[in-house]
């Protein structure tokens, strides 16, 4: 994974609460065996009618928000399925990080191990934010992972949280796959003083 | 709430117990995985991950591979085969059976024996045991923890860790208690209780804790409820749901084909004796509910959290004071098509839908049958009993409860996912309304366009048979009377 350290980007808002992994990416494309190119599904039911023309009034298919690589969603993104399709369709749609005021727990996980960052602000700049997509389409905001802020056009910094693990492995294009099987050792210690529970050949 | 006690709750226990590395200021624990279940959806990434970095599946013994989302559920050709018409759904079964078979791990393939859903098949061989933990790439792997196994559902990344390493990266989560005292009355079910939690706590109301329910009413439960209560823990947003082992579960394990045998048996039980919460363990948060006030339930909405009494109105978008949860809201009866105050009962339905890893075990299937026994689906009503396994299916035919379902002019189907995520095939149309047995009414959910009334088994029927939404406590009293 590439290291992410700082970036700027338009935001787009979809101030809908409790927007359901079904609602991200349906799951009539989850038929497929790999990552790429589930952009194309991204809100699908929201963004296309039954003849498959784009509807020109919703937010991501107008013009001015072409381009924009930060959502702001509604409270408790990403609830529902466990499938990581969910961030995959949002990295395909060009988006680089989702801000809401909480995330569902899968899918914040499975956002930061693809380089998507989830970030958690508080209700009120959740509503400026919202309110700045709105009027503006150009709006722009820098997120720096390192000093964990997203900083607003009027130059205010907002921390925002983050597991001190999972940063670093962003910052540092860290997989935690690696990390785990360099713990090789003490796994194998625990299977030593534990008889495996269950069989699935017997 | 916590107490500075020593007393540890169940989710504690199996916590602890499972620990490779403590959980540091920076670093999450590693937690070692009993069993990993795997379906053909969620897997295909991982394991080209897997061969991306030429890593092996340390433990194929602890894993188990079926076919369960995006097969089909069609009947049986002449020829005894499943046809697969979907050339893309036939392609990921395909890669699923390569996988599997690369990897050395066991396949529950359609057509055989032993093939359904994921959530179905673990509790039905017995893999599915106390004290253990268990991951899928499915977020209804909730389920299992009725058993007092911590089970959760992870994402595609993770099945890869899980795949490799037989351990995962986890952050402790918080623990809720959920309290249901007294007893149900006559036409009220797991189900309800369920749908009545979440209603109560909404869809996020558990993020980032484990649930366990407990008290009279949850004890009272059958292994099957129990299911169908842990199985919805995900809806309320909870990373888990558990609930204590008990003579009810053990009698459910015993003699299923995975279970220990002979001493390993009893050493096993004294094991999971000490499971269950110490009296003065804390929890983080407790909700109490009552069983004698529940109703059935029925959503109305477009998340699990939109779920009321059956006997009660469309709430009023106008009475919310919170903004956003007003707009939701309003979103969703507008996607229902429904007015604030609208009775449900006697709203016209088209298809009804008994099945999915929330209600399509043995006992389900013996409810809906005995209810519909002697009664017809209403005409223009299309019912579809979808059986959770070969399993499920093989004994609810063996009891001539297939024979009832055809007799009152439902569909009986093979095994699977089916309708529940429409993934298959087995779908609504735009606009139609389903009430359904499964877990999820998200737009879209049971087919584009289409909208769905999650309601137990027995509302289902009752939904079935009259072509409306009907509460199912009218029903029993009139059977009761002839
Ligand atoms: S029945 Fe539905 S909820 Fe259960 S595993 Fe299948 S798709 Fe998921």
């Amino acid at each position: 994974m590439e290291p992410i350290r700082q970036f700027a980007g338009r935001i787009v808002a979809l101030p809908i609460n409790d927007i359901d992994t079904d609602q991200i990416i349906p799951a009539r494309y989850l038929k497929v065996t790999d990552k790429a190119g589930l952009g194309a599904a991204l809100f699908s039911d929201w963004r296309y009618s039954a003849d498959g023309s784009a509807k020109q009034d919703f937010v991501l298919n107008q013009p001015e928000h072409q381009g924009a690589s930060v959502l702001i969603g509604g409270h408790n993104f990403g609830c529902g399925s466990s499938r990581e399709h969910a961030p995959w369709a949002l990295i395909g749609g060009g988006f680089k990080a989702v801000i809401s005021t909480y995330f569902a727990d899968i899918f914040r996980s499975n956002s930061l191990k693809n380089g998507l960052l989830p970030i958690i602000v508080d209700e009120q700049t959740h509503q400026q934010l919202i309110s700045m997509a709105e009027e503006d389409a150009m709006t722009e905001v820098t997120i720096d992972l390192e000093s964990q802020t997203v900083r607003l056009p009027d130059g205010r910094a907002v921390p925002f949280p983050i597991d001190g693990f999972s940063k670093h492995c962003l910052l540092n294009g860290v997989d935690q796959l690696g990390y785990l099987l360099s713990l090789e050792a003490e796994t194998a210690r625990y299977e030593a003083s534990h008889a495996a529970r269950v069989n699935t050949f017997a | 709430m916590k107490t500075m006690s020593g007393g540890k709750t169940l989710f504690e226990k199996v916590w602890n117990n499972h620990v490779v590395r403590q959980q540091a200021d920076d670093l999450p624990a590693v937690l070692y995985i009993d069993l990993h279940l795997v379906h053909e959806v969620t897997s295909p990434q991982a394991f080209t991950e897997l061969r991306q970095r030429g890593l092996k599946v340390r433990h194929p013994e602890q894993t188990l591979g079926t076919m369960d989302h995006s097969t089909p559920t069609t009947p049986r050709g002449l020829d005894g085969v499943i046809p697969v018409v979907d050339s893309q759904a036939a392609a990921q079964l395909d890669v699923m059976r390569k996988n599997c078979a690369d990897f050395g791990i066991p396949l529950y393939d359609l057509g055989t024996r032993n093939q359904g859903i994921v959530h179905v098949i673990g509790p039905e061989q017995g893999l599915t045991q106390p004290g253990m933990t268990i991951v899928c790439g499915d977020s209804h792997t909730s389920t299992h923890g009725a058993f007092g196994a911590l089970a959760f559902g992870i994402g595609t990344s993770e099945v890869a860790h899980v795949l490799a390493s037989q351990t995962l990266l986890q952050y402790k989560p918080r623990t809720m208690a959920i309290r249901v005292d007294g007893h149900l009355r006559d036409g009220v079910t797991a189900k309800d209780i369920i749908l009545a939690i979440i209603a109560k706590i909404g869809v996020g109301g558990g993020t980032g804790y484990v649930l366990e329910y407990m008290g009279e009413a949850i004890r009272s439960l059958s292994m099957e409820g129990r299911m169908t209560i842990c199985n919805m823990s995900i809806e309320g947003g909870a990373r888990a749901g558990m609930i204590a082992p008990d003579d009810t579960t053990f009698d459910y394990i015993a003699g299923r084909p995975s279970a220990p045998k002979g001493e390993a048996w009893d050493r096993a039980m004294a094991a999971w004796r000490q499971l269950p919460s110490d009296p003065d363990a804390g929890f983080d948060a407790e909700v109490t509910l009552t069983a004698e006030e529940l109703a059935p339930m029925i959503t109305y909405g477009t998340n699990p959290g939109m779920g009321m009494a059956i006997t009660s109105p469309v709430p009023d978008p106008d009475h919310l004071k919170d903004v956003s949860q007003k707009l939701a809201l309003d979103k969703a009866l507008r996607y229902m098509d429904l007015q604030p105050g609208q009775p449900l009962l006697g709203k016209k339905i088209d298809v009804v839908f008994v099945g999915s890893c929330t209600n399509s075990r043995i006992s389900d299937l013996r409810e809906a049958a005995r209810f519909i026994e002697g009664r017809k689906v209403a005409d223009g009503v299309r019912m579809m009993v979808v059986p959770g396994s070969q399993q499920v299916k093989r004994q609810a035919e063996g009891e001539g409860l297939d024979r009832i379902f055809k007799d009152a002019g439902a569909e009986w189907r093979e095994a699977g996912c089916s309708m529940c995520i429409a993934m298959n095939g087995d779908q609504l149309q735009p606009g139609q309304y389903a009430v359904s047995t499964s877990n999820r009414n998200f737009e879209g959910r049971q087919g584009k366009g289409g909208r769905t009334f999650l309601a137990s088994p027995l509302t289902a029927v009752a939904a079935a048979v009259n072509g409306v939404v009907t509460d199912p406590r009218t029903m029993v009293n009139q059977r009761e009377r002839a």
